[in-house]
């Protein structure tokens, strides 16, 4: 019998990419979950842009309007939407911005001192317009799951991503939710 | 500091072509090029699109918590952070020297580090583009396509990678973002139940990234014209060294080459980098261009990571990756020494130094038992620099004397990548674009280019600023008999050259 493969989509927005990595600590795993799964725009893949997909996870929270367009192009095309990792869930580490005005960032990076000439804050068209606070995913799009941890640990994504492809509702054991 | 193809002079009139995202890198990168009507490239730039401001947030918080805060700017070298801020911590405790279990535990966390780093860059990201061409479909240009292909060599890949996540768990506690290191040392032993589980496999991993060097050498030299010039230019290299010129990714002193072969200097004392190292912003990315000061802005941009160490160091300290190291310098008559490809090759050198590294440490009653502590006089700066998977690692922070961190300052490894990537975009872009219709796999050209150094862009978006900084000299009685001011335009003066 050959079922259709799930297909998949991941994105990391205002992330480090760990979750990602988490995903691939399931080592051996990996070769039994591209027999269930294939993979549509992701970092491990050249596809730019989002297709039709039945998963889409989401690390990472929004820090500017690049990530808003991207996470409602998965929105739109994902089926069962992810919210991968504590800052996607709440804004995690990079939400610790968020009590400070972004110009103060901005100076103490590229200028330190207000006025100081020599140092130009980067400006160009081309960057996406930052944020002044960085929020987590569902306050931009609707979220099925939510997966917790710094990063969901390996198992949890195994679990979540087997449940889906055999129709089951994902059920985490007690150890694979982390709040760390 | 410009040059030829970043700017062209009347953008308004001309075709954008985007790259975006770069993929099967990590971070938030994207590249564009601006052709003319005949297809002609007038302007090429990698750009870092996003801003994250750490070292402001930072600030505040205590600094026995910035080893585990900071190491959530990248998921993938974790552990360079990790390790670069306890560098740091332990000059604010004023542990001038670990215990020699703490050193050798840290050590082993790094090699972990850099083995499950680079197998993940070759394996999981860089392998379609050199065993499949990149010209290759873009639905062939993945793991999993590889997979299918060579399963034995994913399979070791993905083995090699766990390996060192292994490495990493049991000496942190958790693969991502666990915790070792701590103010002047680290918090635990290995048991000897965990030396031994290490051990199990380390043998069959010191072989298998020895076929892995095998393999690129192989590929390499398979089309070693194409290879040598792909994006061809020269520059200078950037990395620590240990006292005897040895390849060292835990600790060293400063040493840059300049393009034709001299050293600029060597040994430099890190704790004073900013001696060394000027940074300039541009508009059009977050992410800075850092320049040597002795070579100045236009001229003093420079390489780090895998290529730059091993060209840099006199020797590779471990028997196999040195034997392998001589094989790439004397390759072709050293035809391979400032190619941008060559970096996958002597990354694959060191993931080798780190399985050898791994094996003999695993070995040593150091880790097993012994103080893992030590502090001393307190400090209020500290400065940290490892050579993480990247390259040279920067954190730098003062500490008030409530323990909360009032500023910080990280030059992170690919931002001295900065100027590198982009020149290599600039030459594949005339090289194999100019002139011509564009196409995906031409544009993958470019992506492939910018691949070779492995670059972490989510590190990059946390560019931190440098900053206004004043060193005195002072003598044994509290004199101060000299001082240098260095101000946020780059310049360093004497306080009494500003006065006059």
């Amino acid at each position: 019998m050959t079922e259709r493969k799930l297909r998949v989509a991941t994105t990391s927005l205002a992330g480090c990419f760990g979750c990602h990595m988490s995903l691939l600590d399931i080592d051996e795993r990996l070769f039994d979950l591209v027999q269930l799964v294939e993979f549509d725009r992701s970092p491990l893949t050249d596809i730019k842009h989002c297709g039709p997909c039945d998963i889409g996870l989401v690390e990472g929270g929004v820090c500017n309007a690049e990530n808003v367009h991207v996470l409602r192009e998965f929105r739109r095309n994902c089926r069962i939407l992810v919210a991968v990792g504590a800052c996607a869930i709440t804004g995690g580490v990079p939400a610790l911005r968020n009590n400070i005005d972004l110009w103060d960032c901005f100076q103490e990076c590229y200028q330190y001192e207000p006025g100081t000439a020599g140092h130009v804050i980067p400006d160009d068209p081309e960057l996406p317009l930052p944020f002044d606070k960085v929020r987590p995913i569902y306050e931009v799009v609707h979220v099925d799951y939510y997966l917790p941890g710094c990063p969901p640990p390996a198992d949890a994504f195994w679990q979540l991503i087997t449940d889906l492809a055999a129709g089951r509702v994902p059920k985490l054991e007690p150890a694979m939710i982390r709040y760390d | 500091m410009t040059h030829p193809l970043e700017t062209a002079a009347h953008p308004e009139t001309l075709r954008r072509v985007v790259i975006d995202p770069v993929s099967r890198v990590e971070g938030h990168g994207k590249v564009t090029l601006l052709l003319d009507a005949d297809n002609r490239i007038q302007q090429a730039r990698l750009h870092i699109v996003e801003f994250r401001g750490f070292e402001k947030f930072i600030q505040g918080r205590p600094y026995w918590e910035v080893p585990v805060l900071v190491q959530r700017l990248c998921g993938i070298c974790p552990v360079s952070h990790h390790l670069a801020a306890s560098k740091a911590m332990d000059m604010i405790v004023g542990a001038t020297e670990l215990t020699p279990t703490a050193d050798k535990m840290r050590r082993l966390l790094h090699f972990g580090q850099i083995l499950q780093s680079h197998a993940l860059h070759f394996f999981h990201l860089s392998s379609p583009d050199l065993l499949f061409g990149f010209d290759a479909d873009v639905a062939r240009r993945n793991v999993v396509a590889v997979a299918a292909a060579r399963p034995e060599l994913v399979r070791q890949g993905v083995l090699l990678r766990k390996y060192g996540q292994e490495v990493i768990r049991v000496t942190s506690g958790k693969r991502v973002h666990g915790s070792c290191a701590i103010p002047g040392g680290v918090n635990k032993h290995l048991t000897p139940a965990e030396r031994d589980y290490l051990l199990a496999d380390i043998d069959r991993t010191v072989a298998w990234s020895r076929d892995a060097v095998a393999l690129i050498k192989q590929l390499y030299a398979e089309r070693k014209d194409f290879h040598n010039g792909f994006g061809y230019f020269k520059s200078a290299y950037v990395s620590l060294v240990r006292a005897d010129g040895a390849l060292d990714f835990y600790h060293g002193g400063l040493r840059a080459r300049k393009a034709d072969g001299e050293l600029l200097f060597d040994h430099a004392d890190y704790a004073t980098y900013w001696d060394r190292i000027f940074e300039v912003t541009k508009p059009w990315s977050y992410m800075k261009f850092p320049y040597l000061r002795d070579l100045g802005p236009e001229d003093g941009w420079y390489r780090v990571g895998p290529l730059a160490r091993i060209n840099n160091c006199a020797f590779v300290p471990t028997p196999l990756a040195e034997a392998e190291r001589i094989a790439f310098r004397e390759f072709d008559h050293g035809s391979a020494t400032h190619a941008n490809l060559a970096y996958h090759w002597t990354r694959m050198i060191e993931m080798l130094h780190a399985a050898e590294g791994i094996h003999a440490l695993l070995r040593d009653p150091d880790l097993l038992a012994g103080e893992l502590v030590v502090k001393g006089t307190r400090a209020e700066r500290g400065v940290g620099v490892i050579e993480a998977p990247r390259g040279t690692l920067i954190h730098h922070y003062r500490v008030n004397e409530d323990d909360q961190i009032v500023r910080a300052n990280l030059i992170v490894s690919t931002t001295h990548n900065n100027e590198a990537m982009n020149e290599a975009v600039r030459q594949v872009a005339l090289r194999y674009l100019d002139g011509t219709e564009v196409t995906e796999p031409l544009l993958n050209h470019i992506e492939v280019a910018i691949r070779a150094y492995d670059p972490c862009l989510s590190c990059a978006t946390h560019a931190l600023g440098q900053m206004p900084l004043e060193v005195a000299v002072v003598d044994a009685e509290g004199r101060t008999v000299d001082a240098l001011r260095r101000d946020s335009d780059g310049a360093v003066r004497r306080p009494s050259e500003i006065a006059a």
